[in-house]
């Protein structure tokens, strides 16, 4: 299956000085890299949608590793990730869901197994140009850390089209800007198991 | 940073295809936006200087975001704008005030040769509104391929007490420029629009 056309790439960077309270010695950064492709199901029902994984592979390792550079490029500043999709209207949700491996395991393997122990948590939706979306944010090795739960909201104008795939990974920098709000700490994390 | 910044919101656009034709290399637009605390949000302030100073330093700060984002060195920036979008207790004057008396001065100077105009727009809103930054060739306004716009949101700004401020800079044009006027190849120069 020959590889999806990129139309766009959209790196963003929000850095988070305060919310009101004292602000901390160093920024917050949450980062998110958008890609605009070609859904080659759209507009059509296709069965066997697996090897569509394999073709995104290369270009999640590009995605996760533009976004890593726009962070500084230290692995290990990196705390939280997450990733999403949206599919274009002609498309199905079940094509959002080939993200999945290829965009988790692109940020997995630049962090590194002692950086990412996690499940990257996810979201994906159908949708048309200018739709928005909530990539969820979890801690990179303990998904109950609750000051590392957080989301942030990404979209393209005039993507996606109804035969696109608009891509997402996300990255954070640390806790909530004034984190307080009790449940397990990052520093508290006990196992290997990715989830405490 | 002396300014009152709750955060700053930069980004890259790339595009590499457009209307099935590759663009190579793809044009680039990048945008830095802070969200600054409004200092006279809900009142009625004859002198806005303050404003004006805050506008000069993220001028610079802003500017030099966005020319990161590009990797490039200023004398490669095609084209700029700058915008902003006031909070629910602010006025469209705070805006002006923030943009017009010295934010210009620290872009251009990033930038080299930029006599142009910068093309602007404000609004008020509430968070999460979108705007709409348009774009202008830095050395001749009526350079028809670099008339262009890009869109800034930020989900949670401006709160009624914020503004938010946006820079943008691209090195190139729109995608696939073909509506004539006045050619970057045509450019005189002297006095920012031709």
């Amino acid at each position: 299956m020959a590889t999806s056309a990129l139309r766009k790439m959209l790196v963003q960077v929000e850095e988070v000085f305060h919310e009101g309270g004292d602000a901390p010695p160093v920024p917050l950064r949450r980062g998110a890299v958008l890609a605009v492709i070609d859904n080659p199901f759209a507009g059509r029902y296709v069965a066997d949608i697996q090897p569509f994984m394999d073709d995104l592979r290369p270009l999640g390792d590009r995605m996760a590793a533009r976004l890593l550079e726009a962070l500084g490029g230290d692995p290990r500043a990196v705390e939280g990730y997450g990733k999403g999709a949206i599919v274009g209207a002609a498309g199905e949700i079940e094509h959002g869901a080939l993200w999945h491996n290829p965009g988790g395991y692109a940020m997995r393997d630049l962090l590194g197994g002692e950086n990412s122990r996690a499940i990257v948590p996810s979201t994906k939706k159908v949708g048309g140009l200018g739709t928005r979306i909530d990539i969820p944010i979890t801690h990179v090795n303990a998904s109950y850390v609750r000051s590392h739960f957080d989301a942030i909201e990404v979209g393209i104008p005039d993507a996606p089209r109804a035969g696109e795939m608009l891509l997402v990974l996300a990255m954070t920098t640390g806790p909530r800007i004034h984190s307080r709000a009790g449940g397990l700490a990052a520093a508290d994390i006990t196992g290997k198991d990715g989830l405490r | 940073m002396r300014s009152p910044v709750r955060k700053i919101i930069s980004f890259i656009e790339e595009t590499h295809i457009e209307a099935g034709q590759p663009v190579s290399p793809p044009t680039r637009r990048a945008v830095a936006a802070a969200v600054i605390v409004n200092p006279f949000a809900g009142q009625y302030e004859v002198d806005l200087t303050l404003l004006m100073e805050i506008g000069e330093e993220m001028g610079e700060e802003l500017s030099r975001r966005a020319l990161a984002l590009l990797g490039v060195t200023g004398n490669r920036i095609e084209s700029f704008g700058k915008g902003a979008a006031v909070g629910e207790d602010g006025e469209l004057e705070h805006a002006a005030a923030l943009m017009h008396p010295r934010l210009g001065a620290p872009v251009r100077h990033l930038i080299g040769h930029a006599p142009a105009l910068i093309p602007s727009s404000k609004k008020r809103c509430g968070p999460g509104a979108a705007f709409d930054v348009p774009l202008g060739h830095v050395v001749a306004a009526k350079v028809r391929s670099h008339f262009d716009g890009i869109e800034v949101r930020i989900p949670d700004a401006p709160r009624a007490a914020e503004i938010v401020l946006a820079v943008a800079l691209t090195d190139s044009g729109r995608p696939l420029p073909r509506v004539g006027g006045l050619l970057l190849a045509d450019v005189k120069g002297a006095d920012g629009l031709v």
